[in-house]
């Protein structure tokens, strides 16, 4: 007994390391390879988190569709809601792959168990809301996909590149938004700078925590889980987003902002860290309503399951029939 | 199934790690092991691949050439879908 299990770590251990050997030399984990049960519950996590926020997601921007000022910008926002649910299914298959069930990762979405990026826990009050959204929250996701599109995790890595082709159209007709309103009327642009004052730093938040205090980072870079630290994608959004400011003509939300030429990056203000972990704790202005709202469209689509199970079954019997 | 008609498996080889596994042709098996072992012998004889799938061509569902029309032809009148279709002003580095 003593000496099998020996033999079991010792073979653990040179599985670990052909494991790590592959990694190192940047070659794609596949489902049916060997990966530590770590690396494994890892990814489960972040990519059912990232699953869940795409589906979340569609809540703060599916409020505006029936209020959007055209036909044709009720068109595009209707699309790229229907991209978010798109990018939830191509996600939750990925991580189905991991040997997670799609019903297991609803419950613990359901009962917070798992989480969800908390900037969808902020209200979309205004119209200047679906433009600073579009262009700053998909503009951050973006940041931090483009990265994952290298991730270790081939499932992962290959749903990155389907969904980074899509995002682009998301920050493009957002910055379409607050292009127009910035340069519009007086009022239309005060709307902007509002949107844009409420939304840039929870955008900045989506990076997550500082590297100093990430729990899982070293273990994710070492696995190559992550392609860049959370601080390090933080730096390049804020840096890219200044030219994107200016254009517009609104005031930058951060007033410490300055160039550093040491660095060749902005320096910027401190975030609001309380807040960060507040919300992620459940405590923002939407977090009950989003979950609530997600387990009520649950629940009102049970009847459609049960009839696509009824219709299988019916057709099944037919099927049995025909052939006796 | 006779010897003359053995089933009918479509094959997809995945390249290397990380990318899909694409498909490459079609063989006859007397099942699953069997036409993997077929695919092995006959599509990855110059090491084309890291992987193999195996599928019954009968499981395979799929669109019709004629059904096109009203399978596809609904994203035509969408260009918004695209990121081309807003334009990006020159002053605008990168997004």
């Amino acid at each position: 007994m003593v000496n099998k299990m020996i033999t079991n770590t010792a073979q653990e251990t040179e599985l670990e390391r052909l494991f790590q050997a592959k990694i190192d030399t940047e070659q794609k984990i596949e489902p049916k390879d060997w990966m530590p049960d770590a690396y494994r519950q890892n990814l489960i996590r972040q990519m059912s988190q990232h699953a869940h926020s795409e589906v979340i997601g569609m809540q703060p921007e599916g409020n505006w569709i029936t209020r959007a000022p055209s036909l044709r910008r009720k068109a595009v926002l209707l699309s790229k809601v229907q991209d978010e649910a798109g990018h939830g299914l191509y996600l939750y298959s990925a991580t189905e792959t991991l040997g997670i069930s799609r019903a297991e990762m609803i419950t613990a979405l359901q009962t917070g168990t798992a989480k969800y990026a908390s900037i969808f826990n902020y209200p979309t009050q205004t119209w200047g809301d679906m433009g600073a959204i579009g262009w700053l929250v998909d503009g951050a996701a973006i940041c931090n996909q483009v990265s994952l599109q290298r991730t270790s995790y081939g499932p992962y890595a290959r749903s990155m590149i389907r969904i980074c082709k899509e995002e682009s159209f998301h920050q493009r007709q957002g910055y379409q938004i607050m292009i127009e309103l910035a340069h519009g009327t007086p009022a239309q642009k005060e709307m902007a700078q509002d949107s844009l004052n409420r939304f840039y730093w929870p955008s900045l938040m989506m990076f997550g925590p500082h590297d100093s205090e990430s729990a899982h980072l070293a273990r994710s870079m070492k696995w190559k889980i992550k392609r860049e630290t959370n601080d390090d994608l933080r730096q390049k959004f804020i840096n890219q987003t200044v030219s994107q400011i200016n254009y517009l003509g609104l005031d930058h939300p951060d007033k410490a902002l300055q160039w550093n030429e040491e660095r060749g990056h902005y320096d910027s203000s401190e975030l609001n860290w309380d807040e960060f972990y507040s919300v992620i704790n459940g405590n923002g202005h939407c977090n009950r309503q989003r979950i609530q709202h997600h387990v009520k469209a649950h629940e009102e689509g049970a009847w459609v399951r049960e009839a696509t199970a009824a219709y299988n079954l019916k057709k099944q019997l037919k099927l049995a029939r025909d052939a006796a | 199934m006779t010897i003359e008609k053995l089933e009918l498996f479509e094959v997809f080889v995945r390249p290397k790690r990380g990318l899909d596994h694409k498909h490459v042709g079609s063989l006859h098996a007397e099942g699953r092991e069997q036409a993997l072992e077929y695919a092995r012998d006959v599509y990855t004889r110059r090491t084309e691949g890291i992987s193999i799938w195996v599928v019954k061509s009968q499981d395979i569902s799929a669109s019709q050439e004629d059904d096109n029309e009203c399978f596809f032809d609904p994203s035509d009148d969408k260009p918004y879908r695209h990121a081309t279709y807003y334009p990006l002003p020159k002053e605008i580095s990168t997004m």
